[in-house]
């Protein structure tokens, strides 16, 4: 790390005793080159970054006012609505963080499933995502727990209920995560303490994340490895810029929502305090929570030993895990679904397909619903573990191009060169 | 379907049955609202009237809990009016120096008091169901303003041929279910507006439903001004982003 030059006698003394400087060159400066035809499907990781600094910075501020008590939670949220000197703001900022955490880090990992950066050699970086992305919705479900409305109750006791399907030990697991024989305060409380806590696990994560994307540097569009220095840039300033500029369009369509239409992605229902009498008409998680829910529900039917309600259960939870073995389900050695002729469409089927199970999981479990999420559930499943496998082995991807550079070859190359020419320039 | 989930799914499940049959409920009017919109405002006398309103007939059986007198100076009231309006309430205090409770008028600083010392309290003088307290009415039901409107309004219908309905209920086309235990509360002149506005049953409602949205949105109006203001901001911070950007790659083309 001694490579690092400058004449400021300030940072030589600093850079001698602490070498900041050149960790920051390494991490994010000219010893971190990075393909230069990213396109802007590639800000979303660090617009996931802002929301997840967004959201802690709320976070704990709310946490400030915040009274973990079924008596008071409820009463203490609208207190910040209502007296708290701009608490309505961090608030609704917290609130919709949510929702546009999980949009960016959706698109971040579609970008990823549609470029194959799970490919090899980064699989371990897009494993850790994955276990990210548990993290996340853990912390995201046990959060919308704390304001205490009704939607909070009952989507808590519909979720922790899911683990008495577990044979022999359900029913005792489930007291034990609640910590008695019903949602409760004890656990209003543990909720609250780990909704603190899984942030700064998340923030770990992303360390390692990140680590791991430096062994490699990112996938690009054409998902070929850059070949030179004429492939690539240094990352600051070119990508600092592209991504504060990203950063800036993102905060446009999220200060929009939070001040014009807050509560236009909640269920009204939560504005009415937890009531463990009343059953609300309509029990649905949070809309980004939608599709797992249709495959929760999906499966009516007992196989063997194994209830209807167990299966539904393990499907749910695999509909994730399966991303974890991804880069050993689909071998093409091709990573970019632009040289994939049938992945590319079977991609956009498979994206219909998760917002057709997220329409399901809104809506009642009874014919038509039903069939259409077992439908969804069941293709769902096939891309991964039918359509994939078979299309490493079927698929004729077209020729890749030489390198990042000199992307003009022939076959399909003047198309390519089409698209990758506004990306750079916009 | 009553294998798809044991327990609390199941009940959730049936209750999707109640809420099929709501969709054959009135649809509900797209009534416009000065709060609407990017730019949208409460009006202070509609405000005003609501609030007479649930004065003068909502508070019998309706608490507003989480609104405190104080608060009412949103509306275009002043300290004195405040204090007079306070005055009126009775509020229970204490303990006092020989630790008794004791009576004494309502001050600024005071929430609303309830109508009701408990919600059982509320219940037994109420047929057995509890009328629900009002602060986030029109946040707690979708399009809420719009439904307290059409509910309180034009909801109150005989009901349909073979539907029956039990002593104490009404029917009504907006409510999820249909039967409502609360009687048509309005009828016309119910209130003697201070303003001489003609108290129909639908201003009434009208009114009633506008303050309602400021009870459950005290917010609305600082925070869409403050909205204006901040993505004014960013739209022109992002525009000379978006400049540094294609200053800094020009040199790559």
């Amino acid at each position: 790390m001694s490579d690092f030059q400058t004449t400021n006698p300030v940072i030589k003394w600093i850079e001698y005793r602490l070498p900041v400087f050149s960790f920051l060159d390494h991490a994010v400066g000219t010893k971190y080159p990075t393909a230069k035809n990213l396109s802007y499907w590639w800000n979303f990781g660090s617009l996931a970054g802002l929301a997840l600094v967004i959201m802690i910075v709320t976070g704990i501020f709310l946490a400030m006012q915040y009274t973990a008590h079924v008596d008071y939670a409820f009463d203490s949220v609208e207190r910040i609505m209502r007296d708290v000197n701009y608490g309505w703001m961090l608030r609704y900022i917290h609130m919709n963080g949510g929702s546009f955490f999980f949009i960016v880090v959706y698109i971040h990992i579609f970008r990823g499933l549609y470029y194959g950066s799970y490919k090899a050699p980064r699989e371990l970086l897009w494993m850790i995502g994955v276990v990210i992305l548990l993290v996340m919705m853990a912390t995201a479900f046990m959060g919308y727990v704390l304001p205490w409305g009704q939607m909070s109750f009952w989507g808590a006791k519909v979720i922790t209920n899911l683990f008495s399907a577990i044979p022999l030990i359900g029913e005792d697991i489930v007291i034990w995560l609640w910590g008695g024989f019903s949602v409760d305060n004890p656990t209003l409380n543990r909720f609250f303490s780990l909704h603190y806590l899984l942030p700064f696990v998340l923030v770990g994560m992303v360390v390692i994340h990140i680590w791991a994307l430096h062994q490699f540097g990112s996938n690009n569009p054409l998902g070929i490895e850059t070949k030179g220095p004429q492939d690539s840039i240094p990352f600051h300033p070119y990508y600092t810029v592209k991504d504060l500029f990203g950063m800036g369009v993102f905060m446009i369509a999220f200060t929009a929502v939070v001040f014009f239409m807050p509560n236009a992605m909640g269920e009204a229902i939560n504005y009415q305090e937890a009531d463990p009498l009343v059953t609300p008409a309509h029990i649905v998680p949070e809309w980004y929570f939608l599709p797992y829910y249709a495959i929760l529900r999906s499966v009516t039917f007992d196989i063997w030993f194994l209830s209807a309600k167990l299966i539904g259960v393990i499907l749910m939870f695999a509909s994730i895990l399966i991303l974890l073995v991804l880069p050993w389900l689909d071998r093409s050695p091709v990573r970019s679904s632009k040289f994939r002729p049938v992945h590319k469409q079977l991609f956009w089927i498979f994206v219909a397909d998760c917002i057709l199970l997220g329409w399901v999981g809104a809506n009642p479990a009874e014919p038509p619903y039903l069939y259409i999420g077992q439908a969804g559930t069941a293709y769902y499943f096939a891309h991964f573990l039918i359509i994939l496998p078979l299309l490493s082995v079927l698929e004729r991807p077209r020729p890749l191009p030489n390198s990042i550079s000199e992307p003009v070859l022939k076959g399909g190359g003047t198309a390519m060169g089409a698209t990758a020419k506004p990306m750079e320039k916009a | 379907m009553k294998r798809v989930v044991a327990g609390v799914l199941s009940a959730a499940i049936l209750a999707f049955g109640t809420q099929t049959m709501a969709a054959e409920d009135k649809a509900l009017p797209d009534f416009k609202w000065s709060f609407d919109g990017i730019f949208g405002q409460f009006d202070r006398p509609a405000l005003q009237r609501g609030f007479q309103v649930y004065r003068e007939v909502c508070s019998a059986c309706h608490s507003l809990r989480l609104i405190a007198f104080r608060d009412l100076a949103d509306l275009g009231y002043d300290v004195e009016q405040i204090k007079a309006f306070a005055a009126e309430a009775t509020v229970v205090d204490g303990p006092d120096d020989e630790g008794e409770m004791f009576e004494r008028e309502g001050r600024p600083s005071d929430r609303i008091p309830s109508p009701f010392p408990n919600a059982k309290a509320a219940a037994a003088a109420n047929g057995g169901s509890t009328p629900p307290d009002l602060s986030l009415m029109a946040k707690a039901r979708p399009h809420g303003p719009s439904y307290i409107r059409a509910l309180l309004s034009d909801g109150y219908e005989d009901a349909p041929a073979g539907f029956e309905i039990l002593e104490g209920q009404s029917y009504n086309a907006y409510f999820p279910g249909n039967r409502i235990a609360m009687a048509p509360p309005l009828g016309d002149d119910a209130v003697e507006y201070q303003d001489g506005t003609e108290a129909s049953v639908d201003r009434m409602a009208a009114d009633v439903a506008h303050f309602l949205m400021w009870t459950a949105e005290p917010k609305l109006e600082q925070r869409k001004q403050t909205g204006i203001k901040v993505v004014l901001f960013l739209l022109v911070l992002t525009g000379i982003l978006y400049a540094i950007k294609r200053k800094v790659w020009a040199d790559l083309h």
